[in-house]
């Protein structure tokens, strides 16, 4: 299933925000979303939360021959999974270009930089090696997996333990957790990526990219290092230019943040060794009463309040007043106005319309439009691509001005209304599928008012009716009493 | 490898060379009639074969059109006598397809694809002999491939690798450098503007040698374009010399 496409506006309104700054989250532009590392119950079981996104890393060892030509190594093996449960873009079985990118990178981010003692998985030289397989599962995307990927895989591999051997010259034991403790693996450093995403050509720069950010980004550097101050991976990726100083700007943010999200995952490891050394339920079985990976919580996040009245108060000053005048109103026909256009909306309004903006507008302009009725200069327009079926022109006499018409009139006066209304939105919309979906909206909506509304009059005619019948009943009732009265 | 000794006290690598040495490039364009553009480059022991196909109409899947610019295909592959031990290589493994992108992420940053919309540029490199620095020898084969093809480029896109041994940078590595387990940085770059189209690094480097890295790799680049700009414009002289201008 093909992921829906970015809109241009949607893509105009990022670029445009991170050109002045800002980020849809309101991050700042070298600010990480907030990094969650929890345990599950088995060793080798990390789950992260980066803002949204959401992996699970899997740490698994098995007993294996060797490669021939590197016989006193163990063997480490890295896969990550993108399951179509992360996203509509991903689909089983086809490995996609993401996939295959996202693979060699961990790979060698991890196994190129030498985190992990690999000698030390031997047990058999040339016929027993240990080998520690890795499987990173994406559970949900909203951007940066590599960063997450790789905080997901490293933690994994610090927490994992694997079984204890023993050997008895030619014999190999392999002991089970209860027999003896399992060990755990021996990690020199912990490399760590940290990922770059560049807009505009290599003129802006931002760090951990959501998923939209990521749509509307020219390419990515990620940068992996330890928090010794070595790189341990870079990767440039998307057809951006980078200049020399630029990386090594990215380097020093990416130095900072490293050793930022190093101290996360030491406290987490640590957390997890005091909780299962106390012997509590630790891991999965904690997560579901503390709702952590079942439920995509948002933190409670601080917002600037100060001054906000202020600047609420200066913007709407700031605003322009809507124009008082109206260069001459050109109506179709005589008693009908026109909204939109470019013109002054000379129609008054006094029911919802869908669309908030044009709302907005028009609600200024109700009171001017109700004295501007009645000026004569009505000039007839020649186009009228109007769908609607009854176009029901009113006659100047009938325009609305408060207390003078029957609730009848003024119902059948906004009918005509919204009918004459919509038309001229549908007229001064563009071609794009947002105006069609919301014209035909429009039509359903205005019909079921139409319906409502005739109801409503049926419903105040009779009404009227009944109390117009009991009124002379009640004539009829007292005419004979009066006569009564009068004999 | 014990014993390997990759930078000598005098200064000589292990094939005798300087730290900062590039390889003998030998480079010839217009190695195939049949194809828009070819060419063969030798960088020492590394040999590598490009050929381009294109602009043409799109292949395959029509979605893959785009309107305002051409697609670039790209497809890297080794020879299985390549390496010492043979090694039957399925296309579709995961170190030949990252190399695909990493060439098509290349080429997207340096052809003029919005002179050409609506097409496709197929860049098909085959690595025949492989001695270390393969990506390199593959992005300058595909650059003079390119040219010969006649499609703009905004400036020839020179490719060298680079290490880092013993507080010293070395240029352009031989297979046994690469894999000894150093310091590898694999740069494509733009020499006029100093533009880094790819950059890939690999293996434990201190941050504050990057610097130097970077700086040795620039330059082994810059050093390699001019030796790409004389294989051009010695093949112009010859092909307008057969024309008889």
């Amino acid at each position: 299933m093909k992921d829906t496409p970015l809109s241009n506006c949607e893509r105009d309104f990022l670029l445009n925000a991170i050109g002045e700054k800002r980020r849809l989250d309101g991050r700042q532009t070298y600010d990480y979303r907030n990094i969650k590392i929890s345990f599950g119950t088995d060793y080798g079981c990390c789950f992260v939360d980066l803002g949204k996104t959401k992996v699970m890393a899997q740490v698994s060892c098995e007993l294996i021959t060797p490669k021939e030509n590197r016989p006193n190594d163990g063997i480490m093996f890295f896969n990550i999974e993108l399951s179509p449960m992360a996203s509509p873009a991903f689909e089983t079985g086809r490995q996609s270009e993401l996939l295959v990118k996202l693979n060699r990178q961990l790979e060698r981010c991890l196994r190129n930089s030498k985190c992990i003692d690999v000698e030390s998985l031997c047990v058999v030289s040339g016929e027993k090696v240990w080998q520690i397989r890795v499987d990173v599962h994406l559970l949900n995307h909203d951007g940066n997996l590599m960063d997450a990927a790789s905080i997901a895989a490293i933690a994994a591999l610090s927490h994992c333990r694997r079984p204890d051997v023993g050997i008895l010259g030619e014999d190999v034991t392999v002991y089970s957790p209860e027999e003896r403790d399992p060990i755990p693996l021996s990690i020199y450093h912990m490399p760590i990526s940290v990922s770059f995403a560049f807009f505009q050509q290599g003129t802006y720069l931002l760090v951990d990219p959501c998923d939209r950010e990521e749509r509307v980004m020219d390419g990515l550097l990620m940068i992996a290092m330890n928090k010794h101050r070595e790189i341990c991976s870079i990767q440039s990726s998307g057809g951006i230019m980078l200049l020399k100083d630029q990386v090594l700007r990215c380097s020093k943010i990416a130095s900072v943040k490293v050793s930022e999200i190093t101290e996360l995952i030491n406290k987490a490891l640590e957390n997890d060794k005091k909780v299962r050394k106390a012997g509590g339920r630790c891991g999965f079985a904690q997560s579901m009463p503390q709702e952590r990976i079942t439920a995509l919580k948002a933190d409670v996040s601080p917002v600037e309040m100060a001054g906000i009245k202020e600047n609420a108060n200066e913007i709407v000053q700031r605003a322009e007043a809507p124009s008082q005048s109206v260069p001459s109103p050109v109506l179709p026909a005589p008693g009908t106005g026109q909204v939109g256009e470019g013109l002054q909306t000379s129609w008054g309004l006094e029911e919802k319309e869908e669309e908030e903006e044009e709302e907005e507008e028009e609600e200024e302009d109700v009171q001017h439009v109700v004295e501007e009725q009645g000026r004569g200069d009505v000039v007839l327009i020649s186009d009228s691509d109007s769908e609607e079926e009854e176009v029901v022109i009113l006659n100047q006499e009938a325009l609305p001005t408060k207390g003078t018409l029957s609730k009848q009139q003024r119902a059948a006066d906004s009918k005509q209304q919204r009918a004459a209304d919509s038309k001229q939105q549908r007229a001064a919309d563009s071609k794009q599928q947002r105006a069609a979906d919301s014209k035909q909206q429009r039509a359903a909506d205005s019909k079921q008012q139409r319906a409502a509304d005739s109801k409503q009059q049926r419903a105040a005619d009779s009404k009227q009716q009944r109390a117009a019948d009991s009124k002379q009943q009640r004539a009829a009732d007292s005419k004979p009493q009066q006569k009564n009265k009068k004999q | 490898m014990a014993g390997l000794e990759l930078l000598s006290d005098q200064g000589y690598r292990l094939d005798g060379r300087k730290a900062t040495e590039l390889r003998k490039v030998q480079a010839r364009m217009g190695v195939f009639a049949q194809a828009d553009g070819s060419a063969y480059i030798e960088q020492g022991n590394t040999k590598a074969l490009a050929v381009v196909y294109g602009p043409h109409e799109v292949r395959g899947s029509r979605s893959r059109t785009l309107n305002d610019r051409a697609v670039i295909n790209c497809q890297y592959s080794m020879a299985t006598f390549s390496t010492s031990e043979r090694k039957r290589r399925p296309h579709g493994d995961r170190k030949s397809t990252e190399m695909s992108l990493h060439l098509k992420q290349t080429f997207e940053a340096a052809v003029l694809t919005n002179l050409y919309p609506r097409s496709q540029i197929d860049i098909y490199v085959k690595i025949l002999q492989s001695d270390g620095g393969n990506y390199s020898a593959g992005v300058n084969a595909a650059t003079l491939a390119v040219i010969d093809a006649g499609i703009p480029l905004r400036d020839y896109v020179c490719a060298c690798t680079a290490g880092f041994v013993d507080e010293t940078p070395l240029t352009d590595l031989c297979h046994a450098e690469e894999s000894g387990g150093g310091t590898s940085l694999a740069m494509a770059l733009l020499p006029r503007g100093g533009h880094i189209a790819l950059l890939q690094m690999d293996a434990r480097l201190h941050q504050d040698h990057l610097e130097t890295l970077m700086e040795a790799a620039m330059t082994a680049c810059k050093s390699i374009s001019k030796v790409l700009d004389q294989v051009v414009r010695q093949h112009l002289q010859e092909v307008s010399a057969l024309t008889g201008e």
